[in-house]
C-alpha cells in the first residue's frame, strides 16, 4: 500500500505546485506588507497633524486658575467682605475605587451629615470637567483635617483642598447691603461666561456682590499642565496668572451701621441713611437681618427654613423692598407743592374740628388729634403739629394730578436706582394707575388720602431717604449709591425747580421746627443737640379704621399697630447727612423712630473730624 | 526507495552541495540567515520594552531569560532530523488535543477565559500555543502521505483535524487564537496545492456561515468587531485601546518623538503597551522609519522561511517549513493591522517584540525546526 502510494507521488510535480503556491503566497505577504506600510503612512504622514493635536490634547490641558474677589471695604477701610482660606474635603471620582466604601471610611473619620451625603451625591451626578474635584464637606476643623492627613493611603481620591472662601466679619449686619456669594448655580452657570467662570465657584448672590460681581470677580488665569493618563498634573507648561477681583469701597460707613442697628434695639424696620451732598448711602440697615456666613458654602435646608418662615421676615429686606404708607412724613411735600402751586400762602388758615368733609359728604375724615388743632392752623403749625385736617383740605383742592406732578419730582413711585439689583419702587398713585390697577375712577376721597400719606400711597425706606435729601438740597437731584465711586453723578435735568425758589424756606423752616420747637411732634430729640436739625414725624395706619371708631392703642394687637416713621437731615444750615426711619408697628413716629435719628446725627456729626477719620482708618490698616 | 534515490541525485543542485564540505553552520544545524534578522528584531524588541514598560529594567531582564530560553528551544529543535518530526506529529497533534480539551476542565481562569493549565512547580503554559505547531504537522504528515493536490475526502478529513483544535479553543474561550490555529491548518492545505474551485467553494461556504459565527461570538467579541467598524463612537470605552494606539502611531510621524519620548506610551495613555500594543510604542518614538525597518527584518525571516521550504526534500517539510512562514507572517499582520486599527481587536503578540514568554518560545521552537528542515538536506542523500 506504501509503496504504491509512494508509486503514484510525483514528488517532482508536487515540488512545483509548491513552489508556485509559496511564491504567490510570498507574493501575497509582499502586498500585506504593503497595505501595512500604506496603513502606516496615513497615519503616520498623512494625518500626522491631527493626531498630533489629538496627542497633545490627551497630555496637555488647559486649567482655569480661578481669580481671587476683590475685597470689600467700608468708606474708612474697616473690612466688609474677606477672603479666607477655608479647607474642605473633596473627592475626585476618578480616582475612586468604589464611592460607597470610601464614604463610610470618611464616615468614621469626619462625621458626615445625611444632608451633606445627600448634596454631594447630587453634585456627583451633576455635568463636570474630568478629573473635577466634587466637595464633600466643607470647613473642615483642624483636628479632621489631620486626621484625614494620616488615613490618606486609605482614601484613594479623597484630598482636603485649602481655597479661599467669602467671609462677612460684621455677620448680619451687611447682609441687606453687601449680600453675599454663594455657589455657583445650574440657572447661573448657563448664563455666565464659561471660560471667565471656570474655576470659580461662587458668584454674588444678592446685594453689592452681585452688583459689582463683574468688578469683584476679577479675570481667570489659565494653566497648560501634563498630565499622564490617570489626570495626576506632572509639571506645568505654562501659566497666565488670573488678574484679582477689584477692592470695592463702600460709602458706607461701619460704626454709623452698628449705631443705626443699636439704636433700632431689635425691633422690626429699616433705616437709610445717606450724605446729603453725594448721595452715598452711609448706613442702610434692614432688621432683623441673617447671617449671610451660612450661605456661602450652601445653607442647610432646615437653617434656610427657619429664615424663610420666621414671621419676622430676616431675609427681607425692608430698606429696598419694603413698601410703607409714608403716613405724614410726605406732608412737607404736599406742602411745597400747596406753596408752589398757589392753592395756600405761608399765612393762609384753615380751621381744624378735629376732622375733613368733602363737600356735599357726611363722611368725616378725621384727624388724629380728636378736638382738632384750633381754628387758625396754618402752614407752619400744620407741619409742626401735623395736622391732618390741613392736609385733607390742601390735597382736596391740588387734586391729584398736581399732587403726582409734584411728588414725582422727588421720585416717589420710582425705584431709586441705588446699586443693589433687589431695589423696588414705590407706589405714587394717579388716575391712570387706578384706572389700570383697579378699573375704576379717582375718587376724591382717593386724592385726601394721599394727602396725609395714607391710601394707595407707599413709599420705600430708600426713597423716603433719597427725597428727605433732596428736600435738604433745596430740589437739587440725589442719586443714592453705595459703590465711593459709583458710576454717573446727578442727572442735572432731574433737579427740581420751583416757580418761587423762595417757597423752600417755609417748608425747611417748619420741619426745622418740627425737631426745635416746643410744639413739634419731634421736639425730645433737640435735647442737649450741638446742632441743629430739620424732620418729619409720620405715623402709617396698618389697618383701616371704620368710621366714629377711635383708635386705641392698647387695644390693637402688636403686629396690627401702626408704623412709626421718621426722616430728618441735619445739620439744618448746611445739611450732610439724611435720614428715613421706618418702625414696624413702632407706634408714633416722634416717640420710637425720631430719636434713632437722633443716634445716627450724634454718631455721625458728634464723631466725625478729618483727623479723627484718618486715625480710625490708621487703627484699622494696622490690624490689618 | 531506490527508485527515488536515483531521482533525487540527478537533481543538479543537491550535487552541487554534495560535493563540498558541509559548513560549520550546517554542522552546528542553525541557519545564519535566518538566525540574523530574529536577533536584530529580538534585540530591537529589547529597546522598545523597555520604554514601553515605563523604563523598568525587569522587564527586559525577564523578557531577555525567556528569550534564551527560546534561543535554546530553536538550537535543540534544529538538531532532530524533520523524518522525526514527522513520525512524531499524530502523537503530538493527539497530545495537544488532549492538553486543549483538559484546559476546558482544569484550566485557571485570567480575565474570564480559561487557557492556561498549570503545571507542577507552578509554571503556566497555554496548550493552544502547542497546537500553533501540532496542526500544521499533523496537516503535513497527513497531506504528505497522500498524493497530491489533495483529493476531497482528503480535504474534508483535514478540515474535521483543524475544525476539532479550533472549535475547542474558540471555546475557552480564545476566539483569535482558533482563528489564527484554523488559518495555519488553511495554510497547509493551501500550500498543498489544494484546488481552486475548492477555495472557491469554501469561501462561499463562509460567506454563508459568518452570521452564523456572529451569533455565536461571545458579547465582546461582537464589541470588538463593531468598535472596528465605528471607532469613534466610545472614544473612552472600547475604542479607547485602538484610539489611543492610532494616536501614538500618528504622532510620531515619519521619524518619531524619539526613544523614551513617547507622550502616548511614557504617560500610560497607550494600553497594554507593552504586550499586544507595543507597535505603537515603536511607531511612536521611532516613527514611520523604525516601522519600516522592523518590515524589513520580517520579510527577511519570511523570505528566508519560504526559500527553506522549496529547498526541502519531501512534502511534509516543505509544508511544515511553508506553513510556519506564513503563519509568523499571519501573526506580524494581524497584530500590527489590529494596533493600525485596520483589524478587530484579537489577543495576538507582536512576535519577537512583545512581552511574553509563550509566543517567543513557541516561534523560537518553530524557527528551529525551519532550521532543522535546511540543515538536515544533505543527510537525505
Amino acid at each position: 500500500m506504501r509503496e504504491e502510494s509512494l508509486a503514484i507521488k510525483d514528488l517532482h510535480a508536487e515540488g512545483r505546485v509548491y513552489a508556485s503556491r509559496a511564491l504567490l503566497a510570498f507574493f501575497l505577504v509582499v502586498v500585506g506588507c504593503g497595505i501595512l506600510v500604506a496603513r502606516m503612512v496615513w497615519l503616520q504622514v498623512l494625518q500626522h497633524d491631527v493626531y498630533v493635536t489629538e496627542s497633545d490634547r490627551n497630555r496637555l490641558h488647559l486649567q482655569s486658575v480661578p481669580p481671587i474677589r476683590g475685597l470689600i471695604h467700608d468708606r474708612n477701610g474697616v473690612l466688609l467682605a474677606d477672603n479666607r482660606p477655608i479647607h474642605s474635603l473633596t473627592v475626585i471620582k476618578e480616582r475612586v475605587p468604589d464611592i460607597e466604601h470610601t464614604l463610610a471610611q470618611v464616615q468614621q473619620l469626619v462625621p458626615l451629615e445625611a444632608a451633606e451625603i445627600e448634596r454631594f451625591r447630587e453634585r456627583m451626578t451633576r455635568a463636570r470637567r474630568p478629573f473635577e474635584s466634587v466637595p464633600l464637606r466643607f470647613k473642615l476643623r483642624e483636628d479632621e483635617i489631620a486626621r484625614i492627613a494620616v488615613n490618606r493611603h486609605l482614601l484613594p481620591g479623597v484630598q482636603v483642598e485649602a481655597t479661599l472662601a467669602r467671609y462677612y466679619p460684621f455677620g448680619e449686619a451687611f447682609a441687606h447691603s453687601v449680600g453675599y456669594v454663594g455657589r455657583i448655580n445650574e440657572s447661573e452657570l448657563k448664563q455666565l461666561d464659561q471660560t471667565d467662570y471656570a474655576g470659580t465657584h461662587h458668584i454674588g448672590k444678592i446685594g453689592v456682590e452681585k452688583f459689582y460681581e463683574s468688578r469683584l470677580h476679577g479675570t481667570v488665569g489659565h494653566q497648560t499642565v501634563e498630565t499622564d493618563a490617570r489626570g495626576r498634573v506632572l509639571r506645568v507648561i505654562e501659566r497666565t496668572d488670573p488678574k484679582p477681583g477689584q477692592a470695592l469701597q463702600l460709602s458706607l460707613d461701619a460704626g454709623l451701621q452698628k449705631a443705626a442697628i443699636q439704636a433700632l434695639d431689635g425691633r422690626r424696620g429699616a433705616v437709610v441713611a445717606l450724605d446729603v451732598n453725594t448721595g452715598g448711602v452711609l448706613a442702610l440697615v434692614s432688621q432683623p437681618s441673617y447671617d449671610p456666613n451660612p450661605f456661602v458654602a450652601g445653607i442647610d435646608a432646615k437653617s434656610y427654613g427657619l429664615l424663610r418662615d420666621s414671621p419676622d421676615l430676616p431675609l427681607f429686606n425692608r430698606a429696598l423692598r419694603g413698601r410703607y404708607p409714608p403716613g405724614s412724613t410726605i406732608k412737607p411735600f404736599v406742602a411745597l407743592a400747596g406753596l408752589d402751586t398757589g392753592m395756600v400762602t405761608r399765612k393762609s388758615t384753615v380751621r381744624d374740628p378735629g376732622f375733613f368733609r368733602l363737600p356735599n359728604d357726611t363722611r368725616k375724615y378725621r384727624d388724629w388729634k380728636k378736638w382738632g388743632h384750633g381754628s387758625e392752623v396754618d402752614l407752619d403749625k400744620a407741619i409742626v403739629q401735623s395736622c391732618d385736617t390741613y392736609f385733607y383740605d390742601l390735597a382736596f383742592r391740588l387734586g391729584i394730578d398736581r399732587m403726582h406732578e409734584y411728588l414725582s419730582h422727588f421720585g416717589f413711585g420710582q425705584a431709586t436706582g441705588v446699586d443693589i439689583v433687589e431695589e423696588i419702587s414705590g407706589l405714587l398713585p394717579s388716575r391712570e394707575w387706578k384706572r389700570n390697577a383697579y378699573r375704576d375712577g379717582w375718587y376724591h376721597g382717593d386724592t385726601v388720602n394721599v394727602g396725609i400719606g395714607q391710601g394707595f400711597m407707599l413709599v420705600t425706606p430708600m426713597r423716603l431717604a433719597t427725597a428727605t435729601a433732596m428736600l435738604a438740597r433745596r430740589g437739587a437731584w440725589v442719586q443714592p449709591s453705595l459703590a465711593m465711586d459709583a458710576p454717573a453723578g446727578p442727572p442735572r435735568d432731574r433737579d427740581m425747580v420751583l416757580r418761587n425758589p423762595g417757597h423752600w424756606e417755609p417748608i425747611l423752616q417748619a420741619m426745622h421746627s418740627v425737631v426745635h420747637s416746643p410744639a413739634g411732634t419731634a421736639h425730645r430729640i433737640s435735647k442737649d443737640a450741638q446742632y441743629e436739625m430739620a424732620g418729619k414725624t409720620g405715623t402709617a395706619q396698618v389697618i383701616g379704621i371704620a368710621q366714629d371708631e377711635e383708635y386705641d392703642e392698647a387695644k390693637v394687637a402688636e403686629r396690627n399697630r401702626d408704623h412709626a416713621l421718621f426722616i430728618a437731615y441735619a445739620p439744618y444750615e448746611e445739611p450732610e447727612i439724611a435720614v428715613a426711619i421706618i418702625v414696624e408697628n413702632g407706634g408714633h413716629g416722634g416717640a420710637t423712630a425720631a430719636p434713632i435719628a437722633r443716634v445716627l446725627f450724634d454718631a455721625w456729626l458728634g464723631s466725625r473730624g478729618p483727623i479723627e477719620q484718618q486715625a480710625l482708618a490708621q487703627v484699622i490698616l494696622n490690624v490689618r | 526507495m531506490s527508485a527515488n534515490r536515483d531521482f533525487l541525485r540527478q537533481m543538479p543542485s543537491l550535487g552541487m552541495e554534495l560535493r563540498s564540505a558541509p559548513a560549520l553552520s550546517m554542522r552546528m544545524h542553525f541557519d545564519p540567515l535566518l538566525l540574523l534578522p530574529i536577533l536584530v528584531v529580538l534585540a530591537a524588541g529589547g529597546f522598545v520594552l523597555y520604554s514601553a514598560s515605563g523604563q523598568n529594567i525587569d522587564y527586559v531582564i525577564r523578557q531577555g531569560v525567556r528569550v534564551g530560553i527560546a534561543l535554546v528551544v530553536m538550537i535543540t529543535l534544529a538538531q532532530f532530523d524533520p523524518r522525526q518530526y514527522r513520525g512524531w506529529s499524530p502523537w503530538i497533534y493527539l497530545v495537544g488535543l488532549v492538553l486543549v480539551i483538559g484546559v476546558l476542565f482544569y484550566g485557571a481562569d485570567i480575565k474570564g477565559a480559561q487557557r492556561w493549565l498549570t503545571l507542577p512547580g507552578g509554571t503556566r503554559f497555554q496548550p493552544s500555543e502547542l497546537m500553533k505547531l501540532a496542526l500544521p504537522m499533523m496537516l503535513a504528515w497527513y497531506l504528505g502521505e497522500q498524493r497530491l493536490p489533495p483529493r476531497f475526502r482528503h480535504v474534508l478529513v483535514c478540515l474535521v483535524l483543524i475544525a476539532l483544535p479550533a472549535g475547542i479553543i474558540a471555546r475557552q474561550p480564545d476566539l483569535g487564537t482558533a482563528l489564527l490555529i484554523a488559518v495555519s491548518g488553511l495554510l497547509v492545505l493551501w500550500l498543498a496545492g489544494l484546488q481552486w474551485r475548492f477555495i472557491f467553494g469554501f469561501a462561499t461556504l463562509a460567506a454563508a456561515a459568518a452570521p452564523l459565527l456572529w451569533y455565536n461570538m461571545h458579547e465582546y467579541q461582537q464589541q470588538r468587531v463593531l468598535t472596528l467598524l465605528d471607532l469613534g463612537a466610545d472614544p473612552l470605552g472600547a475604542g479607547w485601546n485602538i484610539n489611543q494606539s492610532m494616536i501614538a502611531i500618528g504622532s510620531g510621524g515619519m521619524e518619531g518623538k524619539g526613544w523614551l519620548q513617547g507622550t502616548q506610551s511614557q504617560l500610560d495613555f497607550l494600553p497594554e503597551s507593552h504586550t499586544d500594543f507595543i507597535i505603537a510604542v515603536l511607531a511612536e518614538e521611532w516613527g514611520l522609519m523604525g516601522v519600516l525597518a522592523l518590515l524589513c527584518a520580517y520579510l527577511m525571516i519570511i523570505a528566508r522561511g519560504i526559500y527553506i521550504g522549496m529547498q526541502a526534500q519531501d512534502t511534509y517539510s516543505r509544508l511544515l517549513a511553508g506553513t510556519i512562514t506564513l503563519t509568523f507572517f499571519v501573526y506580524v499582520f494581524v497584530n500590527i493591522g489590529m494596533v493600525a486599527g485596520i483589524l478587530p481587536v484579537v489577543g495576538v503578540p507582536l512576535p519577537l517584540i512583545s512581552y511574553g514568554g509563550t509566543s517567543v518560545v513557541t516561534l523560537m521552537a518553530g524557527f528551529g525546526m525551519l532550521m532543522s528542515i535546511q540543515t538536515h538536506r544533505k543527510l537525505l542523500a
